[in-house]
């Protein structure tokens, strides 16, 4: 009695070690390890004979098809459902952490987490470009832009209803605080016309924004004059001239935000403590980087959880799938492995062996799985609801560091669903193994 | 019935595979269950019966947009419009951003047009009546520990104070309730009163975020909308006016294809799922064949075979799904508890039960199915010889 929990709790103590190793470990100590078994499989006496009993194990799969593909596609579902939820996870936090740089700092409004919220008026807009930290261009004009963001609802191309795209509207010098946004299609905004350039992920999903086209808006009519490019959160925005949209939205000569270039990366300091320091100013300075990777944070971290939460279950689900295949195929085995235990091989082989044979069942599964969830998402092109209330556009992806962790889940529901009856083959009576049909 | 102790003979046949089998089953139906929470939570919106009667209207170009509160009494003289209330998302913060709930700020007539939310007459007077007063839902309070009298400070967001002040300070003068069990969501929610509002903002005074419009007659509900949104046409503010549904089923598929989602890892799961208990069956049935063949020799038909076949898988999947849907609910309540309104979940209410039973009985037939064939085509010779 004592002896069975005694087991009992070794071996949960070992499967505990065994994943937490398993999660945690990068793959060179995985290759290495797999390195080492391989030596001691062709070298030790041990390990040969494990080897010849994981060779009869193996060629006696096609027997037992439908209890292998229990454990293949099993643990194929929990890493291809875990890959995919991580890639959406991951192809937002991308987008967003593309966007924005360490030498260009926007200002908003002190308390508004977002453009949308904010409202700078034109006196301050003029105060946060003069400041000195502010980099001035050939001319002596200070690298600024006030910009404006405002919201319109458009038609999507996927289901014909209406979804929020950002307008954001760009002083003169956005193109060189911008630089990742390039033309690809048309020509650039006429400053001073009703004229839009649409990124290129905000004209996939919306209906009506190709080049020439016109859209109304507040009762005005716009005009789609070219597309940009800049491979990241930008893409999902129209632009326009600041001056125009704000006129068209009623805010006068307000704006939401103000970036400016700054003379070197260490003037942050410098420049918050100036805008801090003056009372007229009520004003939060960050650099576009930090603007843009807070916006990720929340969205990609309640993904993940969730990925995490889903797989985990499945994977709950999936262990006790492999554990039913692998005790059948044990059962099945009885004999056999009860003769081998009869003419003098010790439990250590049996247990390896059966060890090995689910972890590569288990690794197949999980190959399949990632191959499957790279096939139909990655590049997957998908949009949220983002921080300024509009859609953000952005690609899934399944990166090689993702599927190689779905393969460290699928190694470890191998393990798991293993360990058990490959301890229980180990400890067949031999005489009663003998009796077996 | 008579025959339910040999379903469960069979059963506890194989103790360790059952037990296996029913836990795998129990994993699938928890994630039923908890997805199915998930994806009402975000349905239960689009099908709120409550508001068959209520149209709302935003800016045509788009509901961030503000309207001009002179709207009111040109909407109020709308032929068919019963009632017309207005509100402004604040959007501020309490303590800190993890801390989400929606908070607005709403006219005086607002409650009136939303009768599920129940609140005691003397709380409403005193909402009234109370310039900084504010109402909130009964899980919000119990989340935060909030009592009548207690002071919410909130940081705005959009709008500050006239004095440049970022908080505002409301003081709790009522907690409402939601009669439905499925619009509990709703309770996390915080209203105070419009007019303080407008008064002590720094800038958008005299606009409003939405208007909520009553309609006598909800056959007459497109007509309305339309002679709502004639009144704005070809102005800077151009309307839209559609019904609280349907403004709901557009808001919610702004986010993403829950559904989409949703269903994909549902088939994931639920394939994996027949594939294992069908396994698990198939090995069942072949090892009783000699026993098949005693049943069938000491006089049961071949009907009795399939049906006790598939009554076994059946059982399996319904104590499974029973068990999964059961820890759905506790993990439901728990979260719920402690994330209040920061995640929309659903209770696991009897929708979820009865939609997972059935799909639990369906699996059960669909991976019996065949092992209940096998044993009822069996010949008893064959049977009892076991090949």
């Amino acid at each position: 009695m004592w002896g069975k929990i005694g087991v009992a709790l070794l071996m949960l103590l070992v499967i505990v070690l065994a994943v937490v190793l398993l999660v945690l470990c990068p793959w060179w100590m995985l290759l290495g390890f797999v390195v080492l078994l391989a030596l001691w499989l062709a070298l030790t006496r041990t390990g040969r004979q494990t080897w010849s009993v994981t060779q009869v194990g193996l060629a006696t799969i096609p027997q037992r098809l439908g209890a292998a593909s229990v454990v293949i596609l099993g643990i194929a579902g929990v890493v291809g459902v875990l890959v995919a939820m991580l890639a959406m996870a991951v192809g937002f936090e991308a987008t967003l952490r593309q966007t924005g740089d360490d030498s260009t700092v926007i200002a908003m409004r002190a308390g508004s987490q977002t453009e949308l919220n904010s409202v700078v008026d034109h006196d301050t807009a003029e105060l946060i470009a003069q400041q000195p930290q502010v980099l001035r261009d050939a001319k002596g004009q200070p690298i600024a832009s006030p910009e404006l963001v405002v919201v319109a609802s458009l038609p999507k191309k996927s289901n014909g209803l209406d979804a929020n795209v950002e307008i954001r509207g760009v002083g003169e010098h956005a193109w060189e605080l911008h630089p990742n946004v390039r033309i690809s299609a048309g020509r650039r905004f006429t400053p001073g016309l009703r004229e839009l350039i649409v990124g290129k992920g905000a004209r996939t999903q919306f209906a009506g924004l190709d080049p020439n086209s016109t859209l109304r808006l507040n009762g005005q009519s716009w005009t789609v004059v070219g597309e940009f490019e800049s491979g990241d959160a930008h893409d999902s925005e129209l632009w326009a001239d600041a001056d125009v949209v704000g006129s068209a939205y009623r805010r006068g000569s307000s704006t939401a935000s103000v970036t400016v270039r700054l003379t070197s990366p260490q003037a942050l300091a410098a420049l918050k403590a100036s805008l801090a320091a003056d009372p007229r100013l009520q004003v939060d300075a960050k650099t576009t980087r930090d603007y843009y990777n807070a916006q990720s944070e929340n969205l990609a971290n309640l993904i993940r959880i969730l990925g995490t939460v889903v797989g985990a279950i499945m994977a709950v689900g999936a262990v006790f799938g492999a554990l039913n295949s692998m005790y059948a195929a044990v059962a099945a085995r009885a004999r056999e492995i009860a003769t081998l235990r009869a003419i003098g091989f010790r439990g250590l082989p049996v247990i390896v062996s059966v060890l090995i044979e689910t972890m590569l069942l288990a690794l197949v599964g999980g190959a399949i799985g990632a191959c499957v969830a790279w096939l139909i998402f990655n590049n997957y092109t998908a949009s949220t609801l983002g921080a300024n209330f509009s859609q953000v556009v952005f690609d899934f992806k399944v990166s090689p560091a993702l599927m190689w962790s779905g393969l460290k889940w699928a190694l470890a529901i191998g393990f798991v669903g293993g360990l058990f009856p490959a301890v229980r083959a180990a400890r067949i009576a031999v005489t009663e193994g003998l009796r077996e049909l | 019935m008579k025959y339910l102790h040999l379903v469960w003979a069979a059963l506890v046949r194989r103790r360790t595979r059952t037990l296996f089998t029913l836990l795998s089953v129990v994993a699938a139906f928890l994630l039923f269950g908890l997805l199915d929470s998930v994806h009402s939570a975000f349905n239960v919106a689009a099908h709120d019966v409550a508001g068959v009667d209520r149209m709302v209207t935003v800016a045509k170009v788009s509901f961030t947009m503000q309207l001009p509160k002179s709207l009111l009494g040109r909407i109020q003289t709308v032929p068919g419009v019963s009632e017309v209330t207005y509100a402004n998302w604040f959007g501020g913060i309490y303590q800190d951003t993890k801390n989400f709930f929606p908070n607005e700020a709403v006219a005086p007539n607002f409650l009136d047009l939303y009768p599920e939310w129940v609140l005691s007459p003397e709380q409403r007077k005193a909402f009234r009546e109370t310039r900084t007063g504010a109402i909130v839902g009964a899980h919000l309070a119990q989340h935060f520990g909030w009592k009548l009298g207690d002071k919410i400070p909130l940081q705005a967001t959009i709008y500050p104070q006239k004095g440049g002040g970022n908080t505002w300070t409301f003081d709790l003068v009522g907690i409402y309730h939601v009669k439905d069990p499925k619009l509990v969501n709703q309770e996390d929610l915080l209203f105070f009163n419009w007019d303080y509002f407008d008064e002590a903002r720094q800038f958008g005074n005299g606009q409003v975020g939405w208007y909520i419009t009553r309609v006598a007659d909800t056959g007459q509900a497109n007509r309305v909308a339309q002679a709502i949104d004639a009144i704005s046409f070809d102005s800077d503010h151009e309307t839209k006016t559609q019904s609280e549904q349907a403004f709901n089923v557009g808001f919610v598929s702004q986010f993403a294809d829950i559904g989409l989602i949703v269903g994909a890892i549902m088939g994931a799961v639920f394939f994996t799922l027949i594939l294992l208990t069908g396994n698990t069956m198939a090995q069942a049935v072949r090892e009783r064949i000699p026993e098949i063949g005693v049943l069938k020799t000491v006089g049961f038909s071949n009907r009795s075979v399939l049906a006790l076949v598939l009554a076994e898988a059946a059982a399996v999947l319904l104590l499974g799904a029973a068990i999964g849907l059961a820890l759905a609910g506790l993990v439901v309540s728990a979260v719920r508890l402690k994330m209040g309104g920061a995640f929309p979940l659903d209770p696991v209410g009897w929708e979820i039960w009865l939609q997972g039973l059935i799909l639990a009985l369906l699996v059960g037939l669909v991976v019996g199915a065949l092992p209940a064939l096998r044993g009822m085509r069996l010949r008893i010779v064959d049977a009892l010889s076991g090949r």
